[in-house]
């Protein structure tokens, strides 16, 4: 009796829940596998962090140590080819209650998204193998949450990640779309806030292109892509009569102005119908539209502000050269600024009676800034005056007293 | 000591015109004293906390029910919810500095720039924005409206 | 010499007045008697008054500075912020303050100097020396304490390295720098403290000094110079204190008061590197400002600290050069002692040569501290 239990006890170790851990695949791979190889790279992947092994992508028996014993294991999977990874990765990832099981919160559409795209199409409909699949943007055996800064799909990462091919012109060249995005990015707005000013509300590649869904937008659909950040800009264009001109005309809104990768900070010359401005690409003077009249006007309108703003900075900077106090001056010229900023948005209205409330509104206070450091630099120069008067009575007093103690002193 | 009318005259004169010269020396002195003693209209040097110079039924009338203020370098924006109750928050966007506003229509403080928008307490629910607004205190006594900044 | 016969009638009455209830003609005879001497160093009489003066605009603005200044780590700087943009010549009042504190304890250095080289300590007037001494400290103790009011960034840094010196002393140090930091650290807890020091404490003490430092002049007269000791008396020119030598004080006093005024107008905020504008509120959190400095009457010991090596035969540096400067400023306090000899003779040549080296050695600290780059 005794001896039968401990024997029992003995083999039931043997095949306890310990032994289910043993994963040989990362214990032999890394004896032949170099530093950064698959193996030793895994623990950095979110996979192995939620506790998924080797097997429970490329199947197979993780407790055996023999190769050929592996391919012949249950389920062995092995690695797929370029075409096969959407589907490899999609076993799981489309599988909703599977994945309800390790991160409720993840979508599991990205396969369905993946064959909308561009990349999709091409994989699936020529067998292209050159294009995107999962693991080219999102590495292997090292995903990273897209959160985590060293990740290849973090927003600061994205536009290199998706560069590595589309920069490439040699790679792209039979593909006949420009290699010109990712230079271009990086000089945009856009590109330096995010890249630079690590200002991660800043658009990637990704927030205008889709990243499963990836295509470009359509030529109609630009504005409301632009228009997510850019809503009040995109809801005055929607109300301004460029809307419908450009929808008859196919034109791309926002792009034809602004355009789409070299996003660069608005000028005021942009406005006008000199040869600077962008009107003057479409607008002549007499085309039968108000467009020129239009553009002239709103463009005095910026200029005076404008001007009147850059006036009243010069007096503020007197007043404050001089040591007067002009917190408050300056608090009110931040308010001009913020009317120039308003003002300057409401050109997507194309409309002068909206602009020229907010127009006048900052002239109103840019001229309260300028008459304000005015008197400012007026009390300067009565505080010389008064000690003008004060000297001039001590002096007087001085000689009154030299005269009596002369007088005294006779 | 006998002396002559002139001296007299003279002296006198000088006596006459040195208290003068004194009187406006004290003059000169005084008056900046006094008008420095004379509290400015703005009252006291904390900007902890403000009086608002507008009351509810202003603030309502508003077409956006809201209303700025500054409290020391700071901008604030006070406004009604749909429940009636009195709230402020700073009002500088904490994404690019723009200036936010009120959307009684939806609900939300929004910013123009990058339509970043905040809920009514001040916290960053979509768009841009990394961090939230500052919430500050408001206190209805009588009819007065008081703003303070909660003491760190 | 002609009498004075302008005090007029309601004065003459008014003076009656007060002699009725208190019998004070005698004390006016003997008031009236004093004279002061006329000589080639006369001028120097005239520093004494001229500090007073100071120390009275002081007192005036002061008071006026506390109807808006309020101490604390929260308040103190808005107050102040507040006081020299909102309140109507609220600046003037704080520059007058700040150019009179400095031109004061300028005034004070001058008036000790002269007192020192013309030997003006010796008997019987070592208590004047004494009590003056004591004002000269009070005085650069109100100079410190004030300085940390406005908790701006200049002035935090500056009382920390002040007071951090301070807790370097051997001993006592630690104990010393707590109590006058309210703290390990310098907090609004210091503000308090210095704040009381400065408005109560040290006016307090200050005056006491000041009034016996003033009966011991009145009592004993102006001090003459030693070669008039072998001058017969014909020889030695007087003038009046009442109204002669009060009329000169009126004088000099205009003309002070309108310098300060200039300054005041003109430069509000100081010159050069003697400055105080307000600039940022103090934060312990914020790197120092690049150059820290004490004000300019502390900055001879401040550079001729910097100047020690780390050690100096087996003693800690700035242990050493603490020593030396307790020795110094003891031998200098005790003058009256060693000099007590009215003539001129060996041991004076030998004190006026240490007056000489003090005074040098002050001007040159100083403008090395101001002129050659800080590393």
């Amino acid at each position: 009796m005794l001896r039968t239990i401990i024997t029992l006890s003995f083999l039931s170790v043997l095949i306890s829940p310990v032994h289910a851990d043993v994963n040989n695949c990362i214990t032999c791979h890394q004896e032949w596998e170099d530093n950064d190889g698959p193996s030793f790279k895994f623990s950095r992947d979110i996979h192995s962090q939620n506790g998924l092994g080797c097997a429970d992508c490329h199947g197979g028996d993780p407790t055996l140590d023999d190769m050929d014993e592996v391919r012949q294991s249950k389920n062995y999977r092995g690695v797929p080819d370029h075409l096969q990874v959407p589907d490899f990765c999609a076993r799981c990832h489309s599988d909703a209650s599977y994945m309800h099981n390790h991160n409720p919160s993840l979508p599991v559409d990205q396969l369905a998204k993946y064959k909308t795209s561009v990349h999709g199409q091409r994989l699936f409909g020529l067998g292209d193998k050159k294009v995107a699949n999962c693991i080219s943007c999102h590495t292997v055996h090292e995903i990273g949450d897209a959160k985590m800064p060293h990740s290849s799909t973090h927003p600061q990462n994205i536009p290199k990640t998706c560069a590595h091919c589309h920069a490439d012109a040699k790679y792209m060249a039979e593909y006949d779309i420009p290699t010109n995005q990712y230079d271009d990015y990086k000089q945009s707005v856009h590109g330096i806030a995010l890249l630079v000013d690590n200002d991660l509300g800043a658009p990637a590649c990704n927030d205008c292109h889709g990243n499963h869904g990836a295509a470009p937008p359509g030529v109609n659909s630009l504005a409301a892509v632009c228009g997510v950040c850019h809503a009040l800009e995109a809801q005055l264009f929607d109300g301004s009569p460029h809307k419908a001109a450009y929808e008859e005309y196919d034109i791309p809104m926002c792009e034809i102005c602004h355009s789409n990768h070299k996003i660069l900070k608005p000028t005021d010359a942009m406005i006008g119908s000199s040869d600077t401005a962008v009107c003057t690409d479409c607008h002549a003077p007499d085309d039968g539209t108000k467009g020129i009249y239009t553009a002239d006007s709103i463009k005095t309108l910026i200029r005076d502000l404008v001007e009147a703003r850059d006036s009243a900075s010069v007096v503020l900077e007197d007043a404050k050269a001089k040591g007067m106090m002009t917190v408050n001056e300056e608090f009110l010229l931040k308010d001009v600024n913020q009317s120039l900023i308003q003002t300057r948005t409401m050109v997507h209205s194309f409309d002068v009676d909206s602009v020229a409330p907010r127009a006048e509104d900052g002239l109103a206070k840019a001229d309260t800034v300028r008459v304000n450091s005015l008197n400012l630099i007026d009390e300067y120069y009565f505080r010389r005056k008064g000690l003008g008067i004060a000297t001039l009575i001590i002096t007087f007093l001085v000689i009154m007293l030299y005269i009596r103690i002369r007088r005294l002193e006779r | 000591m006998r002396m002559s009318e002139n001296n007299i005259t003279r002296r006198s004169f000088l006596d006459w015109i040195t208290d003068l010269g004194v009187f406006a020396l004290l003059g000169s002195i005084f008056y900046p004293v006094i008008r420095y003693l004379i509290p400015p209209r703005t009252g006291e040097a904390t900007k902890n906390q403000i009086k608002l110079k507008a009351t509810r039924e202003e603030i309502a009338a508003e077409p956006q029910k809201a209303k700025y203020f500054k409290m020391g370098r700071l901008l604030g924006i006070i406004f009604i919810t749909d429940s009636g109750e009195l709230k402020a928050l700073t009002a500088t966007c904490t994404h690019l500095d723009c200036t936010v506003q009120n959307r009684p229509d939806w609900g939300i403080i929004w910013c123009a720039c990058h339509n970043g928008k905040y809920d009514y307490d001040g916290n960053n629910i979509s768009g841009p924005p990394p961090r939230p607004l500052e919430k500050l205190i408001v206190n209805e006594v009588g009819g007065d409206i008081f703003i303070s900044r909660e003491k760190t | 010499m002609a009498k004075d016969r302008s005090e007029s009638s309601l004065i003459k009455a008014g003076y009656r007045w007060i002699d009725e209830r208190l019998k004070i003609d005698a004390l006016v005879e003997y008031m009236s008697g004093k004279v002061v001497p006329r000589h080639g160093h006369s001028a120097f009489y005239y520093l004494g008054g001229i500090t007073l003066f100071l120390f009275c605009v002081q007192v005036v603005t002061g008071i006026l500075l506390l109807m808006y200044y309020r101490p604390g780590a929260d308040s103190a700087y808005e107050s102040v912020r507040f006081l020299i943009s909102e309140v109507t010549f609220g600046w003037l009042i704080r520059s007058i303050h700040s150019w009179s504190a400095n031109l004061m304890i300028f005034a004070a250095f001058l008036h000790m100097f002269t007192v020192f080289f013309t030997h003006a300590y010796r008997k019987p007037r070592e208590l004047t020396w004494y009590t003056g001494i004591g004002l000269m400290g009070l005085a650069m103790a109100f100079g410190f304490s004030g300085y940390l009011l406005p908790w701006n960034q200049l002035s935090f840094f500056a009382t920390r390295v002040g007071t951090g010196m301070a807790g370097s002393i051997p001993v006592i140090g630690k104990q010393l720098m707590i109590i006058m930091r309210g703290g390990e650290e310098v907090t609004g807890a210091t503000i308090g403290r210095f704040f009381g020091l400065h408005v109560a404490i040290l006016p307090a003490l200050f005056t006491g000094l000041l009034t016996l430092h003033l009966i011991f002049i009145q009592r004993q007269g102006m001090s003459e110079p030693i070669a008039w000791a072998t001058k017969r008396p014909e020889e030695k020119k007087y003038m009046k204190f009442f109204p002669n030598f009060i009329y000169r004080d009126a004088l000099v006093w205009l003309i002070v008061l309108n310098i300060l005024a200039l300054l005041a107008v003109v430069f509000p905020d100081g010159i050069g590197v003697i400055h105080w504008a307000l600039g940022i509120k103090a934060d312990p959190f914020a790197p120092p400002p690049d150059v820290i400095r004490p004000e300019w009457y502390f900055m001879f010991a401040f550079q001729a600290l910097k100047f020690l090596p780390g050690h100096v035969l087996y003693i800690e540096g700035e242990l050493f050069g603490m020593t030396i400067f307790a020795v110094g400023g003891l031998l200098w306090i005790l003058v009256p002692y060693f000099n007590r000899h009215p003539a001129m003779d060996n041991r004076s040549k030998w004190i006026v040569g240490f007056g000489v080296f003090i005074l040098v050695f002050i001007i040159a600290m100083t403008l090395i501290g101001y002129l050659v780059k800080q590393v």
